[in-house]
C-alpha cells in the first residue's frame, strides 16, 4: 500500500468517525447509540491497524486489538447488560433539542479546525490531516455528556470522548509510547466498573436514571 | 529501593486490606501501612538530601528536591489521616451509616488512592502521570458515596464526571506535548521524561506548547479546584467520609498542582514569555475572589472549609504563576502549610458534626465545653487557616503579598480583598460554633488527640521558626522552577 492511498483510506474513516459522533448526537434511541459508539470503536480500530500497517509501528497493532475488544465488544456489551437490567425503556431526553445540538457540532468541528492548523502544518505524518477530526471527536463526546439527562448517555459521551483522544494520538504522534496506551486502557476499564456500580446506586436511590433529579447539592440562600 | 518499598507498602496494603475486610484489626493495619509508608518517604527524603536529585528504575522514577517534599507530605498527612479514620469510621459502623462491605472497601481504597497520589508525585512520565492521576481520582469516586445517601451519590456521580471531563483535556494536552518533543527527542517512551524534556525544554516548538499547555490548566486545574471549573469540589468534599475529605483537601489538591507546576515550567523553557504565568495568575486571583465571596453563604461547615481549600489553592496557583524566587518559595510552603492545618480542621470537623450529629454550622454550638480538645482545635485551626501570626499559613501569605506588591502591584488589592473576606467568613462562623453551651442534643465522646495536636504543632512550628532542612528543600525546589 503506498502512502497516497494509504493517507486517503485515513481520511475516509476518519469521515466515517465523525459521522458516527454526529450520528450520536442525533440519535434518539438507547440501543442504536450503543451500536453507534461500537461502530465509532470499529473505524478506529481498522484506522490504527492500517496506521500500523504503513508506518511500520508494530505496538499500534496491540492498541488496535485493545480498542476492538475494549470499546468495540467489551463495553458496549456491559452497556446493552445494564440497559437490560436497569430496564431503561425511555428514549434518549436531551436539554437542548437535537437539530441546536448538530449546529453546535458543526460549529465545534471549525474551531477544531482552527485550533489545531498550526500542530497540522508541523506534521509530516500522512495521517496530519485527521488531528482536526480527532479533536472535533472529543468535542462532540463533551457537548453530549453536558446535553443529556441520563446518567447512560453521559456516560456514553464520555467514552466517545476518550475515542476521540486515542484517535488524537494515533494521528498526531503515531500512537503515545504503549506503557502510556495500555495504563489508559486500564483506567478506562477501572471506569467502567464504576459506572456499571454507578447505575444501580443511582437507580435503587433516585429509582430512575435521570441526573435531572440530582439537584439536591446546591448552594444554599 | 527504597523507592520500591514507598510505592509498595500502599499498594500491598490496598490487596491486603479486601481480605482483612471488615475485622476488628483493619484500622490498625490501615495505620501501620501507612506508618511504613511514611517512614519510606523518610528514607528517600533522607537520600535526597544528601545526594541530590536522582532518578531509579531504569529512568521510571524521578526524585528531586520538589517531589520529595511532597512524597513526604503526602504519606505523613495519610498517615495521621489513618489514625483519625480508626475512631472516626468504627463509630460510624456502629451508628449504621456504613456496612460491613463498606468498611472492608473503605481501607483498601484508601491505600489504592496513596498509592495513586505517590505514583502521580514520583513518577518519570508524564504520560503515566496522567494514568495515576486518573486512578486517584477513581479510587476516590466510590469513596465520596460510601454513605449511599442521595446527596452522596449526587455528589460522587458530579465528582466522576466532571473530573472525567477535565482530566480528557489534560490527556490531549499531554498529545500535543508528546507531538512536540517526539520532533526534538524521537519517538518511543524517552520522548515522555521529565528529566529529557526539561533539557531540551527551549527547542520545543511554541506555539504546540501554549496550544497544550491550554489544555493542561483546563484539565489539572479541574481537579485543582480552580473557578470557574470548581462545581464538584465543594460537593465531593462534603458528601463524603470526614477522612477522605481531609486527603482530598489536603493532598490531591497538591498533586494536581504540582503537574499543573510541573507542566508550565516546560512550557516557560519554550515560549520564553510570561503567558503561561498569567493564565495561572489570572485563575488563582479569579478562584480566590470568587471562594472568599462563597464562604459568606455556607451553611454547611464542611462546604465552607471545601470553599476555603479552593482559595487556598488559588493562592498558591497564583504565587507559582507570578514566579520569581519570593513568590515560588511562599508557594511551596503554602501548600505544605495550607496542607497540614486544613486536614487537621477536618480532623475537628468530623468529630464536631459526630458529636452533634449534624454538619449544619446552626445546629453546631459550645464545643469547647463539650470537648476542649475539638473546640480549641477547630477555632485556632481556623485563626491559623485564615493567615494569623504566628502560624505558618501568615509566613507563606505574607511572602506571597510582598512578591505581590513587588512585581505585580495591581493584584494585591485584589488579593487583599480575597484575604480579608476569608478572614471574616470563616472566623465569624466558627466563633459561634465554638462559644456558648452545650445543647441537649450533643453527645459526649472521645476525639483522636494525635492527629490534631501534631499538624497544629508543626504548622505553629513553621510559623515561628523555619527548620534549616525545610529551608534548603525549597530553595533548591525554588533553583528547579526557575
Amino acid at each position: 500500500m503506498d502512502l497516497q492511498t494509504a493517507a486517503q483510506i485515513n481520511s475516509f474513516l476518519a469521515a466515517f468517525v465523525l459521522l458516527t459522533a454526529f450520528g450520536m448526537l442525533a440519535q434518539k434511541r438507547i440501543y442504536s447509540l450503543i451500536h453507534l459508539f461500537a461502530w465509532q470503536g470499529f473505524f478506529l480500530s481498522i484506522n490504527t491497524a492500517i496506521v500500523a500497517y504503513v508506518a511500520g509501528k508494530h505496538h499500534l497493532y496491540i492498541s488496535s486489538v485493545l480498542t476492538l475488544s475494549l470499546k468495540v465488544i467489551a463495553l458496549p456489551y456491559i452497556l446493552h447488560i445494564l440497559v437490560v437490567k436497569l430496564k431503561i425503556r425511555k428514549e434518549v431526553e436531551t436539554m437542548v433539542n437535537i437539530p441546536t445540538t448538530m449546529l453546535i457540532g458543526i460549529a465545534l468541528v471549525i474551531f477544531s479546525y482552527y485550533l489545531t492548523a498550526p500542530v497540522t502544518e508541523l506534521s509530516r505524518l500522512i495521517t496530519r490531516s485527521t488531528i482536526a477530526v480527532a479533536l472535533a471527536t472529543v468535542m462532540i463526546g463533551l457537548l453530549m455528556m453536558i446535553t443529556r439527562k441520563k446518567a447512560v448517555t453521559q456516560i456514553i459521551g464520555f467514552l466517545a470522548m476518550e475515542n476521540g483522544l486515542f484517535f488524537a494520538a494515533t494521528s498526531a504522534t503515531y500512537g503515545m509510547p504503549l506503557v502510556v496506551e495500555l495504563g489508559v486502557a486500564l483506567d478506562v476499564l477501572i471506569a467502567a466498573f464504576i459506572f456499571g456500580i454507578f447505575f444501580f446506586h443511582i437507580h435503587t436511590t433516585f429509582d430512575s436514571l435521570d441526573v435531572e433529579q440530582m439537584t439536591r447539592l446546591k448552594e444554599g440562600d | 529501593m527504597i523507592l520500591l518499598i514507598l510505592l509498595g507498602v500502599p499498594l500491598f496494603a490496598a490487596a491486603a486490606l479486601v481480605f482483612v475486610g471488615d475485622r476488628r484489626l483493619a484500622p490498625e493495619v490501615n495505620i501501620a501501612g501507612s506508618a511504613a509508608t511514611f517512614a519510606a518517604g523518610l528514607g528517600l527524603a533522607f537520600q535526597v538530601y544528601g545526594q541530590g536529585p536522582m532518578t531509579a528504575g531504569g529512568n521510571f522514577f524521578f526524585v528531586d528536591a520538589f517531589n520529595v517534599y511532597l512524597a513526604v507530605l503526602t504519606s505523613f498527612v495519610s498517615m495521621t489521616t489513618a489514625v483519625f479514620s480508626r475512631r472516626y469510621m468504627r463509630r460510624e459502623r456502629e451508628h449504621g451509616r456504613v456496612g460491613h462491605w463498606g468498611m472492608r472497601f473503605y481501607h483498601s481504597m484508601f491505600q489504592l488512592f496513596i498509592f495513586a497520589m505517590l505514583l502521580c508525585l514520583l513518577t518519570n512520565n508524564i504520560g503515566v502521570l496522567w494514568i495515576a492521576m486518573e486512578l486517584a481520582t477513581l479510587s476516590t469516586v466510590l469513596l465520596v458515596s460510601l454513605y449511599r445517601t442521595p446527596t452522596a451519590i449526587e455528589a460522587a456521580w458530579k465528582y466522576f464526571i466532571l473530573c472525567g471531563v477535565g482530566i480528557a483535556q489534560a490527556l490531549f494536552g499531554t498529545v500535543l506535548l508528546y507531538f512536540a518533543a517526539e520532533k526534538v527527542l524521537g519517538e518511543g517512551g524517552e520522548a515522555l521524561l521529565w528529566t529529557n524534556l526539561s533539557q531540551v525544554s527551549d527547542k520545543l516548538e511554541p506555539t504546540v506548547l501554549s496550544l497544550a499547555f491550554v489544555f493542561l490548566m483546563v484539565g489539572y486545574g479541574t481537579k485543582v479546584g480552580l473557578v470557574p471549573l470548581h462545581n464538584w469540589l465543594p460537593d465531593a468534599h462534603s458528601e463524603g467520609p470526614t477522612p477522605i475529605s481531609a486527603v482530598l483537601s489536603g493532598l490531591l489538591l497538591n498533586i494536581a498542582l504540582y503537574a499543573l507546576v510541573r507542566c508550565k515550567t516546560l512550557v516557560d523553557g519554550s515560549t520564553h514569555s510570561h503567558r503561561a504565568g498569567d493564565i495561572m495568575m489570572w485563575f488563582g486571583i479569579i478562584s480566590i475572589i470568587v471562594a472568599a465571596f462563597s464562604l459568606l453563604r455556607q451553611k454547611d461547615i464542611k462546604r465552607m472549609f471545601s470553599y476555603s481549600s479552593i482559595e487556598h489553592m488559588g493562592i498558591a496557583t497564583f504565587a507559582f504563576g507570578l514566579g520569581g524566587p519570593i513568590a515560588t518559595f511562599g508557594a511551596l510552603l503554602h501548600m505544605l502549610v495550607h496542607s497540614l492545618a486544613k486536614s487537621s480542621i477536618f480532623f475537628t470537623v468530623g468529630h464536631a458534626s459526630q458529636m452533634n450529629k449534624t454538619q449544619e454550622m446552626d445546629r453546631i454550638r459550645g464545643l469547647i465545653k463539650g470537648n476542649p480538645l475539638v473546640g480549641w482545635g477547630l477555632i485556632l485551626g481556623a485563626m491559623a487557616i485564615v493567615g494569623m501570626p504566628p502560624f505558618g499559613v501568615f509566613t507563606s501569605e505574607f511572602l506571597i503579598l510582598t512578591a505581590t506588591m513587588k512585581d505585580a502591584p495591581l493584584m494585591t488589592p485584589f488579593l487583599l480583598l480575597g484575604l480579608g473576606v476569608a478572614f471574616a467568613a470563616i472566623l465569624r462562623r466558627v466563633q459561634f460554633m465554638v462559644s456558648g453551651d452545650v445543647p441537649s442534643y450533643q453527645k459526649p465522646m472521645k476525639a483522636a488527640h494525635l492527629p490534631v495536636v501534631v499538624h497544629m504543632a508543626l504548622v505553629l512550628l513553621i510559623g515561628l521558626y523555619m527548620p534549616v532542612f525545610l529551608n534548603q528543600w525549597f530553595h533548591r525546589a525554588v533553583e528547579i522552577l526557575k
